[in-house]
């Protein structure tokens, strides 16, 4: 009868874990919700950092229209004021990579640098080119705008002979403006996909599992900061993949004295998405931050926020040191952006290795969990 | 041989569980090689990336292009042979060789299910299992037998004891019982689960979790052999990996552990079973009957029982190998795999390899994506043997695109179970000229913590 007796303890127990399901369910209101935080990210981050680049792209526009219909340099310098602006700005949604961007290859039909300038000439000679083949991805985008506006000559007014007196000035025209409507129609394009039902169905995706959109985004946040920002930004122009430095791979290399600007831009908006705070506001949401602190009441673990967080703000003080012009940088001191680059990564190895174990990011959808 | 050892292997038994445990097996393995090819991860896993991970002394089983469809094709319609019980022993003998060379091909995929699965076929190459409801003994009815030996159905409970015992007693360990790790990390996220979801977010409920998993892995045997016991403990069964299917990402297994448990009972439920399925396809049940022979199946020759044997044995011994190596097991891996431990750790890893010209210093830092996939580099930064076989992989590539003096150096982390992560493989060592070995890795940091137990 021994058995019996066992049996029946563990049926009582079963009864009893089923019986706390219905007791727990109202206390327990402290749970986090991924649905909240994917809100957060999409209402209060996501769709107003889209609105401000948008508005930022469609000034882009109607700036290049200006100068491309009368070739002044007082409308060249507005042109360059406004790329700039749209340029900086871009760098609060280039890690949004999911949903429309991520079927379009936002980042990369808009940021592929450094810009391949053959390529470019020989497009604007031919007159024929179609920004939708993944082959002119190198010929697009801010870094080809930085090209036609600041790269083309020494001086201002050699850069305004391309638009005026070159035989082929409308080519060039042509071209610019092709390169400001194409960033423009993007971007509306992702931002209505936003606007228009992705919200919705962002924030109700809150599966556990590859496919959900935690794990999802997340694996596109920490791609974005590993290899955009760490490798694109810093590790490769530094020549941290390369024998020797490749300074011509600076971001913005024609412009060259903004290349810190951006830098210091992507920085703040991966520590401010990380902390869930408000675009343009100083309000924080449920945030990586939050889920992190949340799991840490049940884990007792190390307090790993904290040390994200202080992670931004070490390798935001190695930026400090950079002089704003990275080729400068590079040619003077390139032992600086390779201690910007070692800072940096230490914020990979906390968010790729600790944070998506804290919060059991799936990395792909494979039979593989824990085994 | 003691009297009673001989007498043992001389009992029979009702050819009916063996039947069914076959027809159950080889259904399963085909809807998991159907599941497997309609996700699409014999391309994603085995044609599209550039570079493979060998397990040691078996480099050369390779993907073979386009052609590593066949395989499959051939593994499927093996299983169907198998559940059918027509050509057996061909039948299992390629359905053990297919499945092991597919798993062989790449150990990024390596799960203890499939290596289960692989033991189960090698098994049963030896066992009768078409001499019951089969169409080899349908179609010879001098090969068709109500009675088979009683050892060959003891060997399959005897497998399947050993994994959940094994499975139970690497759970016994600080980690699992004291800290509730991994579940801790696994669970929470599991939020989103109708009424369990909450309980997750509870931490005495993964104390509960992690406990009962141990308690039922040691005990789930010995309740399944003890007849009082048995269908209790089959509902046990069920509860726990249907419980397992809603929480893990792990495919077939559970419904594969669910049905192989069946063994455990009398010949009378297979019975039953069988007048089931017969009823089901419509198959002429007393036919079947009518044909079978009255003896008991013999075996001709006498190298199944010591094949079966020595299997068994290695079975038993070789989970233990990890106590060879110094340091923590979970930490080297050295002896982990291959010995059910199953669901133990979560770990995570980040590893940068740097090509560097041991004469002129000149060095340069390689981007992962150019050669792995997302699944193969998250599994190769955290286990050594992946990492070694990696950089030999660099070292050689960029020697053949011309650089000179190569040495091979990486930067990694790991974090184990939820422990903040720490450095993993001395950065300083040259691992092009460090060899594959069953030897213990002296490049492995120290683990700067203790994890007490079995």
């Amino acid at each position: 009868m021994k058995y019996l007796k066992f049996g029946s303890i563990v049926v009582a127990f079963l009864f009893v874990l089923s019986s706390c399901k219905s007791n727990d369910s109202n206390e327990s209101t402290d749970n986090f919700d991924r649905g909240a935080m994917l809100a957060n990210w999409a209402d209060n981050i996501i769709i107003p950092a889209y609105t401000s680049f948008d508005s930022k792209v469609n000034d882009l526009k109607t700036k290049t229209n200006e100068f491309t219909s009368n070739p002044t340099e007082g409308k060249l310098q507005d042109l360059r004021n406004s790329w700039e602006a749209a340029y900086v700005s871009f760098q609060n949604v280039s890690m949004f990579e999911i949903g429309k961007a991520e079927e379009l290859r936002f980042r990369n039909r808009l940021n592929v640098y450094p810009t391949d300038v053959p390529q470019i000439e020989g497009f604007i000679s031919s007159g024929t080119y179609n920004f939708d083949l993944p082959s002119t991805i190198d010929a697009q985008g801010f870094p080809a705008l930085d090209y036609m506006i600041n790269g083309l000559g020494e001086n201002d007014t050699e850069i305004l002979s391309f638009y005026t007196s070159n035989a082929n000035a409308t080519g060039y025209k042509n071209y610019l403006q092709k390169l400001s409507e194409t960033i423009s129609s993007q971007t509306d394009e992702v931002l209505t996909s936003w606007t228009a039902g992705y919200r919705d169905v962002f924030v109700a995706n809150t599966a556990s599992s590859a496919l959900g959109a935690v794990d999802k985004f997340t694996n596109a946040y920490i791609f974005y900061y590993e290899k955009a920002l760490r490798a694109g930004k810093v590790g490769i122009p530094a020549g941290v993949y390369s024998n020797g430095v490749l300074p011509q791979n600076v971001e913005a290399f024609y412009k060259k004295d903004i290349s810190k600007e951006l830098l210091m831009q992507a920085l703040d908006a991966t520590q401010n998405f990380f902390n869930g705070k408000k675009f343009g506001g100083s309000a924080n949401g449920p945030s990586y931050k939050t889920y992190l602190d949340y799991l840490n009441t049940i884990k007792n673990g190390e307090d790993l926020s904290v040390l994200i967080n202080n992670q931004f703000d070490a390798a935001r003080a190695k930026i400090n040191t950079l002089k704003p012009n990275f080729v400068e940088q590079i040619a003077t001191d390139n032992s600086k952006m390779l201690e910007t680059f070692d800072e940096l990564q230490r914020n990979v190895v906390l968010m790729k290795v600790d944070m998506v174990q804290a919060l059991n990011i799936a990395i792909d959808y494979v039979d593989a969990d824990g085994d | 041989m003691l009297p009673a050892v001989k007498n043992y292997f001389q009992k029979t038994t009702s050819a009916a569980p063996l039947a069914v445990f076959r027809v159950f097996f080889g259904t399963m393995m085909l809807i998991s090689i159907v599941r497997f090819s309609l996700h699409g991860w014999i391309y994603k896993l085995y044609i599209e990336p550039k570079f493979f991970f060998s397990y040691y002394g078996f480099h050369w089983v390779q993907p073979i292009g386009n052609y590593t469809y066949l395989i499959f094709i051939v593994c499927g319609i093996a299983s169907l042979c198998v559940a059918l019980g027509y050509k057996y022993r061909i039948a299992i003998i390629l359905f053990f060789l297919s499945f092991t060379y597919i798993e062989l091909m790449d150990k990024t995929t390596y799960l203890n299910h499939y290596y289960f699965i692989s033991c189960v076929g090698f098994l049963m190459i030896f066992l009768p299992a078409n001499a019951y409801f089969s169409i080899d003994a349908y179609k010879n009815p001098t090969r068709a037998f109500l009675r088979v030996p009683r050892w060959t159905i003891d060997s399959i409970k005897f497998l399947l004891g050993t994994v959940y015992f094994y499975a139970g007693l690497a759970k016994l360990n600080s980690d699992w019982l004291f800290h509730a790790l991994p579940l801790k990390i696994w669970l929470p996220s599991k939020y989103d689960l109708p009424i369990l979801g909450d309980l997750l977010q509870q931490e005495w409920v993964l104390y509960i979790f992690s406990w009962s998993g141990a308690i039922y892995d040691l005990t789930i045997p010995f309740l399944l052999l003890y007849k009082p016991t048995r269908w209790f403990a089959f509902a046990l069964v069920v509860i726990f990996h249907v419980l397992t299917r809603v929480l893990f990402p792990i495919g077939m297994f559970p419904f594969i552990m669910i049905v192989s448990s069946l063994i455990f009972f009398d010949a009378g439920v297979h019975q039953r079973i069988i007048r089931f399925i017969s009823r089901l396809f419509r198959i002429d049940y007393s036919r079947i009957i009518s044909k079978t022979n009255e003896k008991s199946y013999r075996y001709k020759r006498s190298l199944a029982l010591p094949v079966v044997g020595i299997f068994l044995g290695i079975q038993l011994l070789f989970p233990w190998r990890y106590a060879l190596y110094p340091d923590e097991l979970f930490w080297t891996e050295e002896g982990f795999r291959f010995s059910w431990r199953v669901m133990l750790m979560e770990k995570a890893g980040f590893a940068e390899f740097t090509i560097k010209d041991m004469e002129t210093g000149q060095k340069f830092m390689v981007d992962n994506d150019d050669f792995l996939t997302p699944f193969q580099e998250k599994q190769m930064s955290f286990q050594p043997d992946f990492i070694l076989e990696y950089a030999h992989f660099l070292g050689n590539h960029f020697k053949e695109q011309g650089h000179k003096n190569v040495g091979v150096f990486v930067k990694s982390y790991v974090a184990l179970n939820g422990r903040l992560s720490q450095p993993y493989i001395d950065p300083n060592v040259d691992l092009m000229k460090e060899k594959e070995s069953f030897k213990h890795k002296n490049w492995i940091l120290p683990f700067n913590d203790e994890i007490k137990g079995l």
